[in-house]
């Protein structure tokens, strides 16, 4: 079998797994998108193993490796979506934006409150200090 | 002999290091009781800090009276460096000298001080800080005992400035009080701004002379330039007139009555204000080679001397009629030494010492028993405390100057020197000033009689104006005043030793009428009806002799309130511009920093792509630029 085939089906897999990581909405499908992405990569291990006809077959091995990953990978992603599920009743990516930095002028911090109110204007001209010993 | 004038010095100053860090603890080996426990509680000599105060300045009296009596023995000048401080141009020797002036206003400073200290014994006794006190009272006599003996003008000043601070710190005992820290304040700010004038004429009068050293700073001022010597004795003067409160600079000294009275009898009578006339009899040469310093001299001493004296006039309040009586009896003083009297000057200066002590502390013998400073509050006092009355009689007589106690002597002295310059024209000032300083002697004379007779009727005389027990207070108190009248009563006979200070009949005659003149208006005006101030015969004037002239509010709205709104101006253009502009930097770079953020929105899917196009843009340029 030529070696173009399997490629040509693993680039086309990782194309997919990219566009729907990049593209999906549902949490989900994200994380199916990189299954097929791992999977692409795992296609590709073992064509170029039996290409090369490997006798310790590192290809294959390595592919073992990947499987035992993206299981373990899953499992927390789920984990991790089931949880957004509860606490906020749905799985958009494109409203999840807790990572956004907020807006500079929508709320002061703490920090700034002094100086917020400071430049606010019209502030009134200190008393003078009496000093004392 | 040098060694025994730095030796009158050193005590005091260990004794002030001692007193502040252990003086306590000592009171505590002694078994005695702590300081803040009722008066009366606790034997003196159980009293840490009290012990650590007085023995320290017993010695230096000694040895300074030792000092005295050796150059009494062998007049002349002794001067010795201990080292010579190489400053790249004029050199600072440190050094002391001796000679006649120094040895017996040394002993003045050491007598004060050792009355003073005994008297806060039992005056302070209940205070707290009773033992930061006494520590303060012995750095003050060192400084002061610094500033007579020193033989260099920059160790003059050392002593000079740290009296400054010491006063600061005395009047502003009790700190709790607004009036006490706003008149420590107010002391500091005034002889601080004469002390700059005082330094600047140092450095000319050093650099013009080339040398620091006093005694060939007086023996060379004939050579110096007209304008050196002119500019450096009028800068000194500003320092003089500072510490010595005349008359530009004289407003710190009524308010300085807020510290305890102790403090003004050390204050007025030997170290802070004796100063000023001190260093100009020490450095009386370069004052006789310029004519104009000593011309301004007559005049601030003559405004000082008649202002300070109608105001004393007027005042309520026992212990501000003395401090007003300060400033003119040490205008006597420069007025003595403006007309050339220099040995008259420095008597009137001893004598001066002598009485003043003596009224302050039997004045606060007075506070202490009637609880309240005002004269109003006084009144018959005479009957139940009589060493009290009697003590306090010789000093105001001295005061006044009724012969024969010692301040008649030593004012008769100066007018006299004035009469003979303004008669016979002066070696050393013009006849104008001379002339001028001669009526205002005269017009003194009769003023001081006035308050004198005033303050004396109103607190012993009449009837009893308060509800206290009238006697005489703790023996300690008693028995220091006592002490005191007697120099205060007899010094005047040590000056019929020098020919210029003898009284003459002419001068004293018309003194001691215009003595009379005044005492005689005063108690007339205060027999029409003993209850009553007998300052109501001034009629519209009492308000501005009580005022003293409205000088502070003067000053409040030339300068005071000048400045406070500079600095509120300083500080709104530190908040608008200053701040403002740093700040503005800060947000400003935050808006521009806003401008790209728009990209960082929070969703992954965005930073992926962002990511996956910049690789395929790099592997695509690697690709076609290889």
């Amino acid at each position: 079998m030529h070696l173009a085939y399997p490629t040509v089906v693993a680039a086309l897999l990782f194309s997919v797994g990219v566009y729907g990581v990049l593209a999906r909405r549902n949490a989900i499908l994200v994380l199916m998108s990189v299954e097929l992405m791992l999977n692409a990569v795992n296609l590709n291990l073992v064509t170029f193993d039996v290409w090369y006809r490997d006798r310790l077959h590192g290809g294959q091995v390595l592919t073992l490796f990947t499987i035992v990953i993206a299981a373990a990978e899953i499992g927390l992603g789920l984990a991790i979506v089931l949880l957004v599920f509860r606490n906020r009743q749905m799985i958009d990516v494109d409203r999840l934006r807790a990572l956004a930095e907020e807006a500079p002028d929508a709320a002061p911090r703490p920090a700034e409150g002094g100086t917020a109110d400071r430049e606010a204007g019209a502030e009134p001209a200190p008393e003078p200090e009496e000093a004392s010993p | 002999m040098i060694w025994l004038a730095s030796f009158v010095a050193l005590p005091p100053f260990l004794a002030a290091f001692a007193g502040m860090l252990s003086g306590p603890s000592l009171t505590r080996l002694l078994r005695g009781a702590p300081a803040g426990s009722p008066p009366g509680a606790g034997s003196p000599l159980r009293n840490g800090p009290a012990l650590i105060a007085c023995a320290p300045v017993a010695v230096s009296l000694v040895l300074s009276a030792i000092v005295a009596v050796a150059v009494w023995r062998d007049p002349g000048t002794r001067t010795g460096a201990l080292t010579l401080v190489d400053t790249g141009s004029v050199p600072i020797s440190v050094g002391l000298q001796v000679d006649g002036l120094a040895a017996v206003v040394g002993l003045m400073v050491c007598c004060v001080a050792l009355a003073v200290q005994v008297f806060s014994v039992a005056y302070m006794s209940g205070d707290r800080r009773y033992s930061s006190y006494a520590a303060f009272i012995s750095l003050f006599t060192s400084a002061m005992l610094l500033v007579v003996y020193s033989g260099d003008l920059i160790v003059l000043y050392v002593g000079w400035e740290v009296m400054g601070i010491c006063s600061y710190f005395l009047i502003g005992h009790h700190w709790e009080e607004r009036s006490s820290s706003r008149a420590a304040v107010k002391a500091f700010l005034v002889t601080r701004l004469g002390d700059v004038g005082f330094l600047l004429g140092v450095i000319v009068l050093g650099v013009g002379a080339g040398t620091f050293q006093i005694d060939r700073i007086v023996r060379t001022a004939g050579d110096l330039p007209q304008s050196t010597a002119t500019a450096a004795a009028l800068l000194l003067l500003a320092g003089v007139a500072g510490k010595s409160a005349q008359f530009p600079l004289h407003t710190w000294l009524p308010d300085a009555m807020a510290g305890p009275t102790p403090i003004s009898a050390l204050i007025h009578a030997a170290t802070m204000v004796a100063a000023g006339i001190y260093v100009v009899a020490r450095l009386y040469g370069v004052f006789l080679a310029a004519p104009t310093a000593l011309a301004v001299l007559g005049v601030v001493a003559v405004v000082s001397m008649v202002g300070s004296a109608c105001a004393a006039l007027a005042q309520d309040d026992l212990k501000r009629v003395l401090a007003y009586s300060t400033i003119s009896q040490l205008a006597v003083m420069a007025a003595g030494l403006a007309v050339g009297a220099e040995s008259a000057a420095v008597f009137h200066l001893l004598t001066h010492a002598a009485f003043k002590a003596l009224l302050f502390l039997a004045a606060g013998c007075v506070i202490v028993t009637a609880g309240s400073n005002m004269l109003a509050h006084y009144g018959g006092l005479r009957r139940g405390m009589p060493l009290t009355f009697w003590s306090m009689t010789v000093g105001f007589a001295a005061l006044a100057g009724v012969p024969p106690f010692s301040g008649w002597f030593s004012k008769d002295a100066v007018i006299e020197a004035a009469q003979h310059a303004a008669l016979h024209g002066g070696e050393v000032t013009s006849g104008g000033i001379a002339w001028l300083v001669y009526v205002g002697l005269l017009v003194t004379v009769v003023l001081t009689a006035a308050y004198a007779m005033r303050a004396w009727l109103m607190t012993f005389f009449g009837e009893r104006r308060g509800t206290y027990e009238v006697r005489d207070p703790a023996r300690i108190l008693t028995w220091t005043v006592v002490a005191l009248a007697v120099p205060a009563a007899i010094l005047g006979f040590f000056g019929l030793g020098a020919p210029e200070l003898r009284p003459q009949l002419g001068a004293s005659l018309l003194s001691v009428l215009l003595l009379a003149v005044g005492a005689g208006g005063a108690f007339l005006a205060w027999n029409r009806d003993p209850a009553l101030d007998p300052a109501r015969a001034l009629g519209p004037v009492r308000t501005v002799f009580a005022r003293a002239f409205f000088v502070d509010e003067l000053y409040a709205v030339v300068i005071v309130r000048p400045v406070q709104a500079l600095a509120r101006h300083v500080v709104q253009f530190d908040q608008r511009r200053v701040d403002a502009t740093v700040l503005g930097t800060g947000r400003a770079a935050a808006r521009l920093g806003g401008l790209v953020r728009f990209v960082q929105n929070g969703n992954p899917q965005t930073y992926l792509t962002g990511l996956l196009a910049g690789v395929a843009l790099i592997a695509a340029a690697v690709v076609i630029f290889q």
